[in-house]
């Protein structure tokens, strides 16, 4: 593997170099050495010593009405301390992240196989899940709704067009899944020409399968019933306070009464955002008055989380013959499942860049977000953008191939720039080196065939499985490029919480960090000890466990916790630095104006000054929380979709190269290549690690990563038939980081972490095509799609 | 739930013929999975990895005798010459601390008609060796598979070892599966050429109910060599023979469409992995002269 490359390319100067431990550097996490050692406490690993254990019992059926349930055989098994269903959520039924439309227990209807319907504590955990099969649920059996199309009523395989779609009645009663009908969110997009006409137009329709966000980690929590009436809950979460919020809500409790604390989290990418076992853990506990403990097994997680939105969509390019994009037309429909959870946003996410980073004159996007009864769908990495990629790179391979043009050349063409504005009508106003990243790609050497040597299994389609030593294999390369929104967006009050304090602590300055924002893996903990350090001068700097008694640090997704829990720590370290110049100047008396924080010490560079933090301090403790928030956006407009949608775009590009075994229709990725511009990169190796991680995401979105679904059934809730790379997929990369400093975020960083899980699929599938010659329009792409069968 | 720990051969076939409802469990690479998933809840564990002698294996008769607790982490680390076929088989399954943990004799018990084991052991005309207190029995592995996840041992018996004669000819074990390591086969297909019978077999995985043989194919290829005296000649094999013995290993079977792959596929890779593997073994048969027949 080539070592990853950073162009250093306008990134701020005066940052703390390698070996520092601060901004810029490969600062060792602090939690890496347990996690490498197997020595870190998950959720899963919680313990009380007179804990009970919490089951869940769920519907087998995605769609029903439950005329009765009989909990009296599961009360009486011993060893069972409480049995709970809906009538014992004392304070709101209901719950959701932006819609509060989802029951904690459910009520007469279940929407979804798995859909939580009642609740046993036991001595035990196997005792729990026995009783919880002995509960008794009369249900009455309902034809699911699985199409989003149909569920919308909306014609099936209608071309893109103008005028609403055509809609025929559902014929069913229960045929709406919510009394406001199965349409979560419609997005238009109306910019330019509403009536467009082009030399060249494409037209395609494509298809992306759920994927799983597949965490290692499964959900996991324990609920401590406290003596004021309240409850504590330790919990593997994103966003401990959205939690927090929606477990008051259904237990009718007052926020102080309902104290949260991070437990170790394994993964989350977006599976956590939503509620899982936290109310139905508290609820045990408080029923009990013993602390309960609920863990999920794989098979239940599966049940257990959202998953990524399977998407169709139906592209129509128009461009001239020498390959400018005149317009593009989009019909794109998110099947959301049986509730809201973030569809909401994901539909905005889809609909505002669903064309990719390219300027396009004329704009027509209609994007729905519908409810079905097959699982729920919400947040995974990449968020409503890995599903419209797919669309809307193939179509710029389609367009490419329709013109005789070289598609890298395509792309760069028509790339967005500084300075170009996008479909909602904003200007970018920070680097979008979109043709760089796909023109530095496009330099970078393709690997080298091994010929005439000893076959190594290892390098072929199938691997050690022995399916070819050479025959039927083909090679093909292509290329992605897409972007992506950092934050929460569409007007949305995206801000952090940060309390950092300065002390002596034995001798040596010490720094705290305490901020709610969830660390899940991704090294947000090393990166808030980094700011610390560059900002406060100090080496030493702890990271307080993440919970409830500081500020909400918002959510860990859309790639935003290092720019806005950064922005915040940032800038309490600067309330706190304030503070200790101040100090400082009172000692020495007089005006000096460059003091600064280095070394554990006030120093100045024009004068002989050194005052250690030590004794500048002694046995005070300088302490400022403040939360801190990114350039307000603001909401689109319902009819056109024009706004300032979005505070920044992070952008990479994938170069795949892979061997199919075109008789078999086996894959093998030889080779990923990403560009990515990162603005400046706080922990190098992290940035590393994210666009590695990314890009497997990706790869196994377009290869085998997929929850197969009949009749809202799941037919494959295990890691031996929900299948994610293993080394043997997921092949060597080549990594070049750009460090374009976006001037309005904190650092000049961009957000990492989804991105390169954007552009990595859609790279991947043009060089299946490419390799194949066939017009493949779904993924994950499955060996039947490649020989026919 | 019971957990019997038995040191010794007797004391395991006795605590069987006690406890016909106890499930014997060595690597515990299928058993545990389905206690840990709740779909398997036996009255008793019948643990073997304690008995004495299990864990080893010999030759006898001039066939290699595979101790039922013999893990595949050893076939492919100490058999890989005299069992080749059964060692590229074993190389495809799991993880190396499945493997470590996972035996031949256990893929036998389960009798997944997945297992990748069976196809290698069809191949090679293994035969499997079954014990009770009532005595010891030995059947080729073909009649070993009653039905899916069935076995022809009866309710006391347990098995003992598993016997392959090392080969006189080239073998080959092919695997699809839709990721490159660590999978459920989708369909598999074992080969061995005896050339010293002047005959061929084949095992089939994920193809049917159970794993089973494809005697057409066999029967055609071992004909077609013989008649064209390609045994003896060693000379380049037609590629018409090789495509139709790929037809017929594919007309062996009777595959579902499941969550791994569909009937059609199956019956298509079937005949490109029967055909590769064919090409590899001819090959390596021409290669090597020096091998008497």
């Amino acid at each position: 593997m080539s070592a990853p490359t950073r162009v250093p390319a306008g990134a701020p100067e005066h940052l703390t170099g390698p070996g520092s431990g601060g901004v810029g550097d490969d600062a060792e996490r602090p939690d890496g050495v347990l996690k490498v050692r197997g020595e870190f406490a998950y959720g899963s690993d919680l313990w009380m010593a007179d804990m009970l254990w919490g089951a869940t019992l769920r519907s087998p059926h995605p769609y029903a009405r439950i005329r009765s349930v009989d909990t009296s055989a599961a009360l009486a098994t011993p060893g069972v301390r409480a049995v709970l269903t809906a009538d014992d959520v004392p304070g709101e039924k209901v719950y959701g992240l932006e819609l509060a439309d989802q029951p904690v227990l459910a009520l007469d209807v279940v929407r979804y196989q798995g859909e939580p319907v009642a609740l046993v504590a036991a001595d035990h955990p196997e005792t729990a899940r026995l009783a919880a099969t002995r509960i008794r649920v009369d249900y009455e059996v309902w034809e699911p709704v699985t199409d989003a199309r149909t569920a919308l009523g909306h014609r099936t395989g209608n071309q893109v067009h103008d005028s609403a779609p055509e809609v025929t009645e559902l014929s069913r009663e229960n045929a709406h899944l919510h009394p406001q009908g199965n349409l979560v969110r419609h997005l238009k997009i109306r910019k330019g020409d509403p009536a467009p006409a082009a030399d060249v137009v494409v037209v395609g329709e494509y298809e992306v399968g759920m994927q799983d966000q597949a965490f290692l980690g499964p959900e996991s929590g324990l609920a401590v019933p406290a003596e004021d009436g309240g409850v504590e809950l330790h919990v593997a979460t994103q966003w401990l306070h959205v939690d927090q919020r929606q477990i008051c809500s259904a237990l009718g409790l007052p926020p102080g009464q309902v104290r949260l604390t991070l437990a170790g989290v394994g993964g989350a990418f977006g599976g956590r955002e939503d509620l899982s076992m936290h109310v139905h853990a508290c609820l045990l506990a408080l029923r009990t008055g013993r602390p309960v403990k609920m863990s999920y097994n794989r098979e239940e997680s599966f049940f257990g989380h959202v998953h990524r939105h399977p998407a169709t969509m139906r592209y129509e390019h128009g461009a001239t013959r020498d390959g400018q994009l005149v317009y593009v037309k989009a019909e794109i429909y998110f099947d959301g499942g049986a509730y809201a959870s973030s569809t909401p946003a994901v539909v905005g996410n889809g609909g505002t860049m669903g064309i990719g980073p390219y300027v396009v004159p004329s704009v027509h996007v209609d994007c729905y977000g519908a409810y079905t009864n097959n699982p729920p769908c919400g947040a995974m990495r990449g968020f409503g953008s890995v599903q419209t990629a797919f669309g809307y790179e193939s179509q710029m391979d389609a367009l490419a191939a329709e013109l005789g043009m070289d598609p890298v050349e395509l792309r760069c063409r028509n790339a967005m720039e500084q300075g170009s504005t996008t479909p909602t009508g904003q200007v970018v106003d920070s680097p979008a080196p979109v043709a760089e990243l796909l023109r530095r790609l496009a330099a970078m050497p393709l690997p080298t065939r091994d010929d005439g040597g000893e076959v190594d299994l290892r390098d072929m389609p199938g691997g050690v499985s022995n399916t070819t030593h050479g025959e039927g294999v083909r090679r093909g390369v292509g290329y992605a490029v897409a972007y992506k929104n950092v934050g929460f967006s569409e007007g949305y009050d995206d801000y952090s919480t940060a309390r950092v304090r300065l002390e002596v602590v034995g001798g040596e300055p010490t720094a705290t960090v305490h901020t709610a924002a969830a660390e899940v893996g991704q090294g947000l903990v090393t990166v808030e000890q980094q700011i610390a350090r560059t900002e406060l001068g100090v080496e030493r700097v702890v990271v307080h466990p993440k919970d409830t008694t500081v500020g909400s640090a918002g959510s860990t997704s859309a790639s935003r916790q290092t720019y806005v829990t950064g922005g915040a720590v940032k800038a309490a370290c600067e309330a706190v630095r304030e503070q200790v110049l101040a100090r400082a100047q009172r000692l020495v008396g007089r005006t000096v104006p460059d003091l600064r924080l280095a070394g554990g010490a006030v120093v100045s560079d024009s004068e002989d000054i050194t005052v250690p933090l030590a004794d500048l301090l002694g046995d005070d403790v300088l302490e400022e929380t403040l939360e801190w928030r990114h350039r307000p956006t603001e909401a689109i407009d319902p009819e056109t979709g024009q706004g300032f949608a979005h505070v920044q775009y992070a952008f990479s590009a994938h170069r795949a190269v892979v061997d199919v075994d075109t008789e078999l229709g086996l894959v093998k990725v030889v080779e990923m290549a990403c560009t990515q511009d990162v603005g400046k990169a706080i922990n190098p190796q992290a940035v590393i690690g994210q666009i590695q991680g990314g890009t497997a995401q990706g790869l196994g979105l377009a290869v085998m990563e997929e929850i197969l679904i009949k009749d809202g059934t799941v037919r494959n809730p295990s890691f031996t038939d929900y299948l994610i790379p293993t080394i043997l997929d997921m092949p060597p990369m080549r990594i070049e980081v750009l460090e374009y400093a976006d001037p309005h975020a904190p650092y000049g960083l961009r957000g990492v972490g989804e991105a390169p899980n954007i552009s990595s699929g859609p790279a991947v599938l043009a060089a299946i095509r490419a390799a194949t010659g066939l017009p493949l329009a779904r993924v994950p792409v499955r060996p039947e799609h490649l020989t026919g069968t | 739930m019971d957990f019997l720990r038995p040191t010794t051969w007797a004391e395991a076939l006795e605590a069987r013929a006690a406890f016909p409802g106890a499930v014997a469990i060595a690597g515990g690479t299928d058993v545990m999975v389905g206690i840990n998933f709740g779909r398997l809840r036996p009255a008793s564990l019948l643990d073997l990895t304690r008995v004495a002698g299990l864990q080893e294996w010999g030759t006898e008769d001039g066939a290699v005798r595979l101790g039922a607790g013999v893990s595949y982490a050893r076939v492919i680390g100490e058999l890989g010459d005299r069992l080749p076929g059964l060692a590229m088989a074993a190389r495809t399954i799991g993880s190396p601390q499945i493997r470590n943990r996972g035996t031949v004799a256990g893929n036998l018990a389960t009798a997944s008609p997945a297992g990748d084991a069976h196809p290698a052991l069809l191949a090679a005309d293994a035969e499997v060796e079954v014990a009770s207190v009532r005595g010891t029995r030995r059947m080729p592995v073909r009649d070993f598979y009653t039905g899916v996840k069935r076995t022809a041992l009866a309710p006391d018996e347990l098995i003992a070892a598993v016997s392959v004669v090392p080969p006189s000819g080239p073998q080959q074990f092919s695997k699809i599966g839709t990721r490159n390591a660590m999978v459920v086969s989708v369909a598999a297909f074992g080969l061995a050429l005896h050339p010293d019978r002047r005959a061929v077999g084949t095992g089939i995985g994920s193809a049917a109910p159970t794993p089973r043989r494809a005697p057409a194919a066999e029967e055609f290829l071992a004909g077609e060599l013989t008649s064209a005296g390609l045994w003896e000649s060693r000379a380049e094999l037609p590629e018409a023979t090789a495509a139709r013995f790929g037809e017929l290993v594919a007309a062996a079977a009777a595959p579902i469409d499941d969550v791994r792959g569909t009937a059609r596929y199956r019956v298509h890779a079937l005949s490109v992995i029967a055909r590769r593997a064919l090409t590899w073994a001819w090959a390596d048969y021409r290669n090597d002269p020096a091998k008497e027949i």
